[in-house]
């Protein structure tokens, strides 16, 4: 094994780590604020994906220049979701909760493949095969462009969250839900928004996803288990957290398939968050609930 | 005890216990083998449902993990059959060894280090898949390729090896449906069953009271995860192959929770209910899109996605509270 | 009206008038043997067909219905009339085994499925159990046929079996094309099929007397987003030849990885694996799906039935592609039409007495008669080198059935052969 082989899957790791940290914030966002986890997250990644894929296949729009299509329409759609449906759920039980999303998800996944059939299904863009190499080290380019995508989309998200108004209402929610009420925010107007933003982002990563891997009606499922354990391992409701796990995520499966063998390597991930939910419940950068 | 179940009992109650354990017991002479086997499925996912219940329904601990307990179970009785002949009459209580050592050892990191509510829910699933995949590596049990039972077409029953028709199949998990139904019941009414509930309702008034919550949490993850192994072993013998993805997959244990949750947390037929709901729903479904003349693949899990998603939305609390409210059943047991 | 009745006046409908105007441009069925012109047969078989149309399993499992929606007409006109009555096991093994239940209930007097092996073994305990004959058309597991079952029949390769004639191939591939590699990596995907192949591979590869050595085996996850390590790791090895054994989207991800990666070995050849021959391949992978080999049982491309099925599946599915899963659920259909006319009766025991007796010379499929051993086991199915030229599977060997020559070693990727 040499140091370029090394370099090589180390920077591929922490390239896939930024898409995967896009694809968990949206999860951390909904769960810090309106504490429901959404267990259809994947289910709603794999629906941006398709309609990323949608764009491309009918009027080649390239996946970059759909992003704020498909987010604007994620938006809505979260926003929809949150009214009509899960609003009435977030103060019920979490089992119900988790029912409520696993009928989603179902009807997401169905959806998906009535509509699209279950072949795979990807977008060919004209650099999608493409590659930088530097020295004898290779390097991704979607990915890169993907990575930088899903950076300027969390900055921007962790903009919103520390400047606007909106966003620092939404925070404060999270922070103190009774003091919110009586300081008179409307608590359901913004918990709305904060599940839309969410699903916004599941949006995004979705698009960006789209780039890398070929979606299937089946991935949903899958991609919501991936996002849970970085959420947890960075801190569930952190966002900062979410970051930081999906590219400790991404590096550790790297390393892990480089040496170990590979098909193991999802096993590490899962070894990691049992260490790190008896360790610190609150994740690596989380805070500790009060 | 027993006097105990019989006088919570209504008569209007065990009038209609009895006549649905009646049924039951007759439905081989009755229904065709299409039904019988749809009904041993249901009956199988009352059983689990029921272990789930125990530790959720009852002791308020969120587990969705628990396919790791069947296929604990499954997968020790098989191997100890398959390498060392030992009939599943005994491995049973190994596969039941195994799994509640599993679920000790979950509840321990868990109520040790204070894990609750959702992080408890996915220390499960962590736990669950983490097994996944070392079986899918495990040799021994076939790894990937999958773990055979060697199969004999027995038209006689063998109850200690677990051989036989699909009929003496149906029986033994009709038993462990009522059994489960009785223990927890009796269980329930236990000083154990009280604490269990009080650790629900409130852990710290709980702990305020003196009850040792670590103890009696560890408890019901602890018997909860080996009833839920007994429903392993019997899903190995009526299968007869197991492979890790189908037997630990984590829809495996969304399949478990599913139906005590519709059917009424907490309750005691509330399993049962939403088990015969479900397994209603996916089988007529099915039927009722064929006769529909409906060939698009998808519509009926679609169906089956919105009809859960109303109930859960229009009937939180479960099946089984609102029928027996309906009917004039007593429900001893509610969450809530 | 049940669906699978449902599903037969239409299709039979459809296809009746499309089968009459092709027997009136090609005259193709006057060439084809006597089997095809026998006059038709009383009461219709009702075969209960089984596949995962929905779930994990969804894109292989409506393959394998194509395959029975062309054999219900088709077969008729062939004079065995059958009647196909469709269930979907939905990906699930308890579902399988209930479909299973529900079809013989209906009245199926024999079942065909279901191509995952968790759900044919459930299936073929049920049938095992009931006394109804189960012909399966795809599923690798070889212990199904090793436990003793007296109703089931498979007419499908195992691992082992894809193996031994997959390795064949590859070796006949560097005769004919005059180049040997030295070394080769071995990758396959950590899933049923997989450990099957790969359990063969280690068996069978020392006793083959090939020409190269594997200088490494790289297992991977089968839920992996990402085979960026597992090509690294492969490319470091320096390997003449890759030899994938995949599972669907996975083979996409693995050659686009080695187009990033800028990997280019002599060759990209399975030794026998799904992947590299679907739709899916070739439009996620354009211009880099060309000169990948699989080397897979499939369509023989040059007989008259085959090529009969081939125009039907073009005329009923037209922008779908003709693959094996297809092909081996036809079989499977004919097989049991062939047993159930010999045996004069639906009775089972006559028809698993005649589905011991099968031997039926001309079919689809690559590979000598169609007919069972003492454990249920078709032993005669061959596999093709399938080389992708022209965004198409193209047989290439044996040489008897190709299509076009070999190309070996490949072109690079960015050779201007690729078009």
């Amino acid at each position: 094994m040499t140091p370029t082989i090394v370099a090589t899957v180390l920077i591929g790791g922490i390239l896939t780590g930024c898409v995967y940290a896009l694809m968990a914030l949206g999860l951390s966002v909904i769960f810090g604020v309106i504490r429901v986890v959404n267990f259809a997250h994947g289910e709603m990644m794999a629906v941006a994906m398709y309609a990323a894929v949608f764009l491309f296949a009918a009027f080649g729009l390239d996946p970059l220049h759909a992003l704020p299509l498909v987010a604007a329409g994620l938006f809505a759609f979260g926003y929809a979701l949150q009214r009509r449906l899960v609003e009435p759920f977030v103060r019920r039980p979490e089992h119900e909760q988790f029912i409520l999303l696993l009928a989603v998800g179902v009807i997401l996944t169905n959806g998906a493949l009535i509509l699209f059939g279950p072949e795979a299904r990807g977008i060919m863009t004209d650099y999608a095969f493409d590659s930088y190499a530097v020295g004898d080290i290779i390097i991704d380019k979607t990915k890169t462009i993907a990575a930088i995508a899903a950076i300027i989309a969390a900055a921007g998200l962790l903009g919103f969250f520390r400047f606007a108004r909106t966003g620092k209402a939404i925070r404060a929610c999270a922070d103190n839900l009774i003091g919110a009420e009586v300081i008179g925010l409307d608590v359901k107007r913004l918990y709305t928004l904060t599940f839309a933003v969410g699903t916004a982002c599941v949006g995004v990563a979705g698009t960006l996803l789209a780039m890398i891997i070929e979606v299937t009606p089946a991935l949903g499922p899958e991609l919501t288990l991936l996002a849970f354990v970085i959420v947890i391992v960075g801190g569930l409701g952190s966002m900062p957290g979410a970051i930081f796990g999906g590219v400790l995520i991404g590096v550790s499966e790297a390393l892990a398939g480089l040496l170990i063998v590979p098909s193991m390597k999802s096993m590490l991930s899962f070894a990691l968050l049992i260490v790190i939910l008896v360790l610190r419940p609150e994740g690596l950068l989380g805070r500790r609930p009060s | 005890m027993i006097r105990n179940l019989a006088t919570e009992l209504s008569t209007r109650d065990a009038v209609a216990a009895t006549t649905l354990v009646l049924l039951l017991v007759a439905a081989p002479f009755v229904v065709g083998d299409y039904l019988l086997s749809v009904i041993l499925i249901i009956l199988y996912f009352a059983y689990v449902g029921q272990a789930w219940n125990l530790m959720m329904g009852i002791a308020g601990q969120l587990s969705l993990g628990h396919a790791l307990y069947v296929g604990l179970g499954a997968y020790t009785a098989a191997a100890l059959f398959v390498h060392f002949d030992v009939p599943p009459a005994i491995g049973l209580f190994a596969a039941m060894a195994v799994a509640a050592l599993a679920g000790a050892v979950i509840g321990f990191l868990a109520f040790r280090f204070g894990i609750s509510g959702v992080y408890f829910a996915l220390l499960t699933i962590a736990f669950a898949e983490f097994t996944r995949i070392l079986f899918s590596h495990f040799d021994w049990v076939g790894a990937t390729s999958g773990f055979f039972l060697p199969v004999e077409n027995r038209t006689s029953s063998d109850l200690v090896n677990l051989r036989g028709t699909s009929v003496m199949f149906y029986y033994v998990i009709l038993t462990l449906a009522a059994g489960a139904l009785v223990f927890v019941r009796l269980l329930a009414g236990t000083r154990l069953g009280y604490y269990w509930r009080a650790i629900r309702e409130d852990q710290i008034a709980a702990q305020a009271l003196g009850i040792n919550v670590f103890r009696y949490k560890m408890l019901a993850v602890v018997i909860s995860a080996a009833m839920t192994a007994v429903g392993g072993v019997f899903l190995a013998f009526y299968y007869n192959n197991l492979f890790p993805t189908d037997v630990f997959g984590i829809h495996r244990s969304i399949e478990i929770i599913v139906a005590p949750i519709i059917g009424g947390l907490g309750t005691y037929f509330g399993p049962v209910v939403g088990a015969f709901l479900i397994g209603i729903l996916g089988e007529g479904l099915t039927n009722a899109t064929e006769a529909a003349g409906i060939q698009t693949a998808g519509i009926k899990q679609l169906v089956y996605g919105v009809i859960l998603l109303l109930i859960i939305k229009l009937v939180p609390g479960g099946l089984w509270p609102l029928i027996a409210r309906r009917l004039g059943f007593s429900i001893k047991e509610r969450r809530k | 009206m049940t669906k699978s009745s449902d599903n037969r006046t239409i299709s039979s409908a459809i296809s009746r008038r499309r089968f009459n105007a092709a027997l009136a441009a090609s005259g193709a069925l006057l060439a084809a043997p006597a089997t095809l012109r026998r006059a038709r047969a009383a009461a219709p078989l009702k075969i209960g067909c089984l596949a995962p149309l929905t779930g994990f399993f969804a894109r292989e499992g409506q393959n394998c219905k194509r395959g029975f929606d062309v054999a219900g007409p088709m077969l008729a006109d062939m004079g065995m009339a059958v009647e196909i009555m469709m269930a979907d096991t939905e990906s699930n093994p308890d579902k399988a085994r209930t479909a299973a239940e529900k079809l013989i209930g209906e009245g199926a007097q024999l079942l065909i499925g279901t191509f995952v092996s968790g759900e044919t073994a459930a299936v073929a305990q049920v049938a095992e159990q009931r006394g109804i004959p189960h012909v399966i058309n795809i599923a690798a597991a070889p212990q199904i046929t090793e436990q003793g079952y007296k109703f089931v029949f498979r007419n499908f390769a195992t691992g082992p079996m894809l193996v031994i004639n997959g390795l064949g191939l590859i070796k006949s591939l560097f005769a004919a094309t005059g180049t040997t590699p030295k070394t080769a990596v071995f990758m396959h995907v950590n899933d049923t099929f997989g450990t099957a192949m790969s359990k063969g591979i280690g068996a069978l590869f020392p006793k083959m007397d090939m020409p190269f050595e594997i200088v490494e085996t790289i297992a991977y996850d089968p839920k992996a987003k990402d085979l960026s390590v597992e090509v690294t790791k492969a490319k470091a090895t320096g390997a003449d030849i890759l030899m994938p054994v995949s599972h669907g989207a996975d083979a996409i991800m693995l050659i686009r990885e080695m187009v990033k990666q800028r990997w280019e070995p002599m060759g990209v050849m399975t030794p026998g694996s799904p992947g590299t021959y679907e739709a899916q391949f070739y439009k996620a992978l354009g211009k880099y799906s060309e000169y990948v080999i699989a080397n897979v049982p499939w369509i023989d491309p040059k007989t008259a039935m085959s090529q009969e099925f081939a125009k039907r599946f073009g005329d009923m599915f037209s922008g779908e592609m003709l693959e094996l899963n297809a092909g081996f659920s036809f079989e499977a259909v004919l097989i049991a039409a062939d047993a159930h006319k010999r045996a004069g009766s639906a009775d089972p025991n006559a028809l698993a007495d005649a589905l011991r007796a099968t031997n039926i010379e001309e079919h689809v499929m690559i590979g000598g008669p169609l007919a069972f051993n003492d454990k249920g086991q078709n032993v005669n199915i061959a596999s093709a080198a399938l080389q992708n030229l022209e965004r198409r599977p193209t047989v290439v060997l044996p040489a008897e059935s190709a299509e076009a020559a070999p190309v070996f070693p490949m072109p690079g990727w960015g050779d201007a052969k690729r078009g």
